[in-house]
């Protein structure tokens, strides 16, 4: 054991150590920043996804006019006629990240366009992350076990999901400042510092402006104070890590002007309060039982129990009368969600539509984690052996982020952090135990085994020596804030210390068997690599916006949304408004700088049921409703020609969802043929008129003749039609985007033609035309 | 040949150059040139009364047969006239390039139109006529009857010929002087749609006239009867453009304009008919001598600010004017008229003001931004009958007050300042108490 040899070699071996980590480290740095790049050499340096041109346009917005007016960012653009104030509904982290680092570059002289910048951003921070990820696993099991979990994270599909190059979301900053939240609230946890503890505000505070999934950090942590609370582990340096947190991460989250004064009036903050409430109450006891003799101590127990029982009663009835005065009880649906998994689905179709927001099923599960699936339980077993603060903290995270990953496919990104650092341990502990019965069984190699094993080896070695360290450490930091407890303290160690050895003799297995799993476990980092690459390189690389496929004739590339966006922004009046569903508003904001009626910031329902109703309308009442609301043109995405599955047609239930919780003439069985929602000819007449089926399938049937969907893989149900309020402006390439734009009212109103033979000549059918002669062609 | 039409299209444009300077436009909205379409060039001068009125008013008429095969309305995309008469009822096909879809057009460009049918009116005439609006009726050889208003004439007839007075109540439409004798009028009756609100009917039948064939006995109810029975109607598209639509070109003759009306049952006997005075008026607004009004110089600023503000905050001041003139055939004249309003309107009006005038046509207000932010429009939706309709919308965003714009302390709240200050104190205190108090 390390601890048994002399000082000097052992600190030799310290540097040489920490030398080998730092330069691990730098490389997994360097593999997060690159594994994310193939979206960027593949196709281009630009963002990718649909979501982050919103988060682009505000950094841009923020580059040009500064912080504060972005702050007073009133964007009249989106959400036409009602505006969305952006500096006060947007979670800023990212944003002013992004524009930080633009700034910084700029005053040095590095002239790099935003959009690079925020390209890069996420990539950049992952690699961050990973070092957090070391960070918090070395805090909780050493090292080697930091080192083993940074590089999992380093390339976690998960993760390379939210933060390939070009896809410009809050989660690449947010898992950051997750990782790193709790990695100072264990730091304050074994060190009992108030300068971490502070600190832990602070990234709690970055967290929070970074990412709505902060209420995970503000319930998890009370979690884990109460269990320690309830397992007898409380300590002075629990309280020095849980109360400030409560009390200056509030007041700063406060400070965030989206979050406000639901950081102290909504329920998912209130787990933290009560923790709090409750560890005042368990600090005050054990100050009273150490002052006090244990007679005393006796009597003050049932006085204190008895007024603290009247006064959490008092407290929780008031929390109860509060909340239950609320329709939704205080909970946001999101919250509400993740507690009961049926329930968006059940009431807030809103939610349920993103397919983020759905449970995911078993394969997404191995697609996102891989083999840390396998790892994660053998994980758990070694942060029980033994069971500290921080190991179980770590055990309790990943609990709960199984459960909510299991609710919300979104959520899988919680998940992810947790199964890289338990399974992190697990690999590290494996390794370990394998090395050392290797060692034990070949004493005259047991010199050289260090530098052969490889980094997996070295790296359980140096977890050896850094276990020795950190229990120094811990016996040298724990001097100060708990001079009470250091007695205590010292004899833990070293009682376990002594455990440990004895375990680690017993636990020496056979050589060939050890060979053979640490084959086995280096094959399987080895899988879990060539996974990840592949992941990274194919499933997660490949950009929303502009999709590519592979046939006999070779690679084929859609880039139909640009051509739209630059055909739109190049063809119509700077202040026109386009309506669309909600998906596409970020990116017509952004890319064609139209006005929008609404967007992915889906803040309110009735808006974007307003334009579900349109669309699921007959044609005159679609244009009587757009038309009240200003729009000149009509945007919809249809696969069918190309066979893009993500397109309005199989969006258009949660329209007609959407549109008929607010509007109830909008029925979801009048779309539906016998409960099964179908385009071709057995599809309903209210289907059939619809505006969506209309404007989708216009003019389709003259591709191939026959009108067959690629996707549906059905012929379409009304061939032939034309429309009468709305006119064909664009049809993308592939038909991936269509335009159309309302006509204007006739100019004049036609009369009772009773001379059909003269008719055929009019091209301009009227206002009426529509109820007077249904369709010409059937 | 070939260069002989050259020179002489040559000829033409050039001899239109000048005429092109003072066609319609949006400043000087009044037609000028006109083309005049007939059955029969007999119509020139046995209508010589009106064609003269017209000519005398600076019109250029341009008399053509309706089958001639050199009309055309429009040349290299510019329209040759500014208005077009349609004084050709049996015409079942126009010459030239002209059809019902190049009128349709002409019309839809904002050009003004006159149409008269008659009896036996030919299909053409009846689908421009439905197209805008105005249906005749079915059977072509009917014709408005009326056994009781009637114009008495020297041989008792068939009661063809009626006299009739029931005039629309618009000063704008049939000017200010009011039409004592009753319009005579020999032809064909039309039924407007109630539900479109674009058509008036100018001229309608008295309630006994019924619509049928004079020569044969009537077998069915008539379908048109009683005051449903439009004579003349009026049509003023969305864009502006006027149609007048009448059911007999007989009205338009110097015959009719000339002759003394006695209606049946009335005792007084007019020396002369109304129609004159009626067609006149009537195509004085039908090609925009009245009636136009123009909205220029849309203004609105903060009060006590001139210039426009490209967003305003919530409960800013602002005020709004407008300028509103009616053309008075030769000039813009200011608009007087107390019953023009703006909205500030986003989903639905949230401020509805009156605007007060200063009788020079400028129309100005003031008012409060409502303490709602969003994109609002400053809306001016003038329609009054017989005026071309005012609609002017402009979009401005109002926004939220900034986050330095709200008031530093609010007095309401000074027991959570104390709370909070007198908290901090005691801290501090006890700090002190505590640390070196042991």
């Amino acid at each position: 054991m390390a601890a048994l040899e002399n000082p000097k070699g052992s600190t030799l071996r310290n540097a040489f150590g920490n030398v080998l980590s730092l330069f691990i480290l730098l490389l997994i740095g360097i593999l997060a920043f690159s594994i994310r790049l193939f979206s960027v050499i593949k196709y281009e340096s630009v963002i990718h996804e649909f979501d982050p041109y919103f988060n682009y346009r505000v950094t841009q917005y923020l580059t040009k006019n500064g912080i504060y007016d972005f702050w007073n960012w009133f964007d009249d653009r989106t959400w036409y006629p009602l505006g969305r104030v952006i500096g006060g509904t947007v979670y800023p982290g990212l944003t002013l990240t992004a524009g930080t680092l633009w700034w910084i570059l700029n005053s040095l002289n590095i002239p790099l366009s935003v959009e690079t910048v925020c390209v890069f951003t996420a990539p950049i921070f992952s690699a961050i992350a990973a070092w957090a990820t070391y960070l918090l696993t070395k805090e909780v099991k050493g090292t080697g076990a930091g080192l083993t979990a940074a590089a999992l994270l380093a390339m976690v599909p998960s993760y390379i999901s939210r933060s390939v190059a070009g896809s410009y979301d809050n989660e690449a900053v947010a898992i950051f400042a997750l990782i790193f939240t709790f990695y100072l609230y264990i730091k304050t946890l074994n060190t009992g510092s108030l300068f971490y503890a502070t600190l832990n505000a602070l990234a709690y505070f970055y967290m929070v402006c970074s990412w709505g999934g902060y209420t995970f950090i503000i319930n998890l942590i009370p979690m884990h104070v109460l269990l320690c609370i309830v397992t007898g582990r409380y300590s002075s340096r629990l309280y020095i890590a849980y109360a400030p947190l409560v009390v200056l991460g509030t007041l700063l989250a406060s400070l965030v002007p989206v979050v406000g004064f639901n950081a102290v009036m909504t329920s998912e903050h209130f787990a933290s309060f009560l923790v709090f409430i409750i560890i005042h109450v368990v600090a005050l006891v054990y100050y009273i039982k150490g002052i006090l003799p244990p007679k005393m101590f006796k009597v003050a127990v049932t006085l204190v129990v008895s007024v603290g029982l009247v006064v959490c009663c008092a407290v929780i009835a008031v929390l109860v009368a509060l909340v239950a005065s609320s329709p939704t009880k205080g909970w946001s649906g999101r919250s509400l969600s993740l507690l009961d998994p049926t329930y968006a689905s059940k009431y807030i179709p809103i939610i349920a539509s993103v397919s983020e927001h759905q449970p995911p099923t078993w394969p997404s599960y191995f697609m996102d984690i891989n083999v840390l699936a396998f790892l994660v339980p053998a994980g758990i077993i070694a942060c029980f052996l033994p069971l500290s603060d921080a190991s179980s903290f770590v055990v309790l995270y990943i609990v709960t982020s199984v459960y909510f990953s299991g609710v919300m496919v979104r959520l899988m990104l919680v998940l992810a952090p947790a199964a890289c650092i338990l399974s992190g341990i697990a690999l590290s502990e494996a390794f370990n135990v394998f090395t050392r019965s290797i060692k034990f069984q070949l004493p005259g190699i047991s010199g050289n085994s260090e530098t052969d094993a490889g980094d997996a080896g070295s790296g359980s070695i140096v977890t050896q020596n850094d276990a020795v360290k950190t229990d120094k450490n811990q016996d040298t930091v724990k001097e100060r804030p708990s001079r009470k407890n250091k007695k205590k303290e010292k004899e833990i160690v070293e009682k376990a210390s002594i455990k440990s050895q004895i375990e680690k003799r017993l636990l020496v297995l056979p050589l060939e068997a050890s060979v053979l799993a640490i084959f086995l476990l280096v094959l399987l980092g080895a899988f879990y690599v060539v996974h990840c690459v592949w992941a990274a390189s194919e499933a997660y690389s490949a950009p929303s916006i502009v999709l590519t496929s592979y046939s006999q004739d070779g690679l084929h590339v859609f880039d139909d949304f640009r051509e739209a966006y630059a055909w739109l922004s190049h063809n119509t009046e700077v202040d026109d408004k386009v309506a669309s569903w909600w998906d596409y508003g970020y990116q017509t904001t952004a890319m064609a700088n139209r006005t929008v009626i609404v967007d992915n910031n889906t803040w309110n329902n009735t808006h974007i049921a307003t334009v579900g109703t349109a669309m699921s309308s007959p044609e005159k009442a679609a244009w009587e409703i757009f038309n009240s609301l200003d729009v000149k043109y009509v945007l919809v995405v249809f696969g069918g020609l190309v066979g893009y599955p993500s397109d309005d047609i199989n969006k258009f239930l949660w329209m007609v969802r959407i549109g008929g919780g607010v509007f109830p003439h909008i029925k979801e069985p009048d779309y539906l043929r016998d409960g099964q929602y179908r385009i071709d000819s057995q599809a309903t007449p209210t289907m059939l008129n619809s505006l969506m089926y209309k404007l989708s399938y216009y003019r389709f049937v003259e591709t191939d003749g026959k009108g067959f969907d690629r996707v549906r893989r059905t012929e379409i149900g009304k061939k032939y039609f034309k429309l009468t309020h709305f006119e064909e402006v664009f049809t993308t390439h592939h038909w991936m985007v269509r335009i159309f734009k309302l006509k204007p009212p006739k100019n004049r109103i036609r009369g009772k033609t009773k001379k059909s033979k003269l008719k055929a000549s009019s091209t301009t059918s009227s206002k009426r035309s529509g109820t007077r002669k249904k369709n010409p062609w059937h | 040949m070939a260069s002989l039409s050259i020179i002489f299209l040559t000829f033409i444009s050039i001899s239109l150059l000048p005429v092109l300077c003072l066609s319609f436009s949006p400043e000087n909205p009044t037609d000028r040139r006109v083309l005049v379409l007939l059955d029969d060039l007999d119509l020139k001068s046995s209508h010589s009364i009106f064609f003269k009125s017209l000519q005398a008013r600076g019109f250029e008429l341009d008399f053509k047969l309706a089958d001639d095969p050199k009309i055309t309305l429009q040349r290299y995309g510019q329209y040759l006239y500014d208005g077009l008469i349609l004084f050709s009822p049996m015409t079942e096909r126009f010459g030239g390039s002209l059809d019902l879809e190049a009128v349709l057009d002409f019309v839809d460009a904002g050009h003004d139109l006159i149409v008269s049918g008659d009896t036996n009116a030919s299909d053409l005439i009846r689908t421009i006529a439905a197209e805008c609006g105005v249906d005749f009726d079915e059977d072509p050889s009917a014709m408005v009857i009326d056994h009781t208003s009637y114009a008495v004439s020297d041989i008792e007839g068939d009661h063809a010929l009626i006299a009739s007075d029931g005039f629309i109540q618009s000063d704008i439409i049939l000017g200010s002087t009011k039409i004592e004798a009753p319009v005579l009028f020999k032809g064909i009756g039309h039924s407007l749609n109630p539900a479109n609100s674009l058509v008036l009917k100018v001229l309608s039948a008295s309630p006994s006239a019924y619509s049928a064939n004079p020569n044969s006995k009537l077998a069915n109810p008539p379908s048109l009867t009683g005051s449903a029975i439009s004579l003349v109607s009026v049509v003023q598209a969305r864009n502006n453009a006027r149609i007048m639509i009448s059911g007999s070109i007989d009205m338009f003759s110097n015959q009719l304009f000339k002759s003394a009306v006695q209606k049946a049952g009335a005792s007084n006997k007019y020396r002369k008919s109304g129609n004159e005075q009626f067609v006149t008026e009537l195509s004085k607004w039908v090609f925009h001598e009245r009636g136009h009004l123009k909205a220029v110089t849309v203004r609105h600023h903060k009060v006590g600010e001139t210039d426009e503000p490209a967003m305003y905050r919530i409960n800013d001041d602002l005020e709004y004017s407008v300028e509103i003139y009616e053309w008075s055939g030769t000039s813009w004249e200011p608009y007087v008229a107390n019953d023009v309003q703006v909205q500030f309107y986003m989903m639905s009006p949230y401020v509805l003001k009156t605007l007060s005038t200063n009788k020079k046509g400028l129309y100005y207000t003031s008012f409060k931004v409502p303490d709602v932010y969003g994109v609002f429009q400053f809306k001016v939706e003038y329609q009054r009958l017989g005026y071309t309709s005012l609609s002017l919308a402009k979009q401005i965003p109002i926004r939220p007050f900034r986050h330095n714009e709200y008031d530093r302390f609010i007095k309401t709240a000074f027991p959570y300042y104390g709370a909070s200050f007198s908290t901090m104190a005691g801290f501090f205190i006890f700090s002190i108490v505590y640390l070196f108090n042991k």
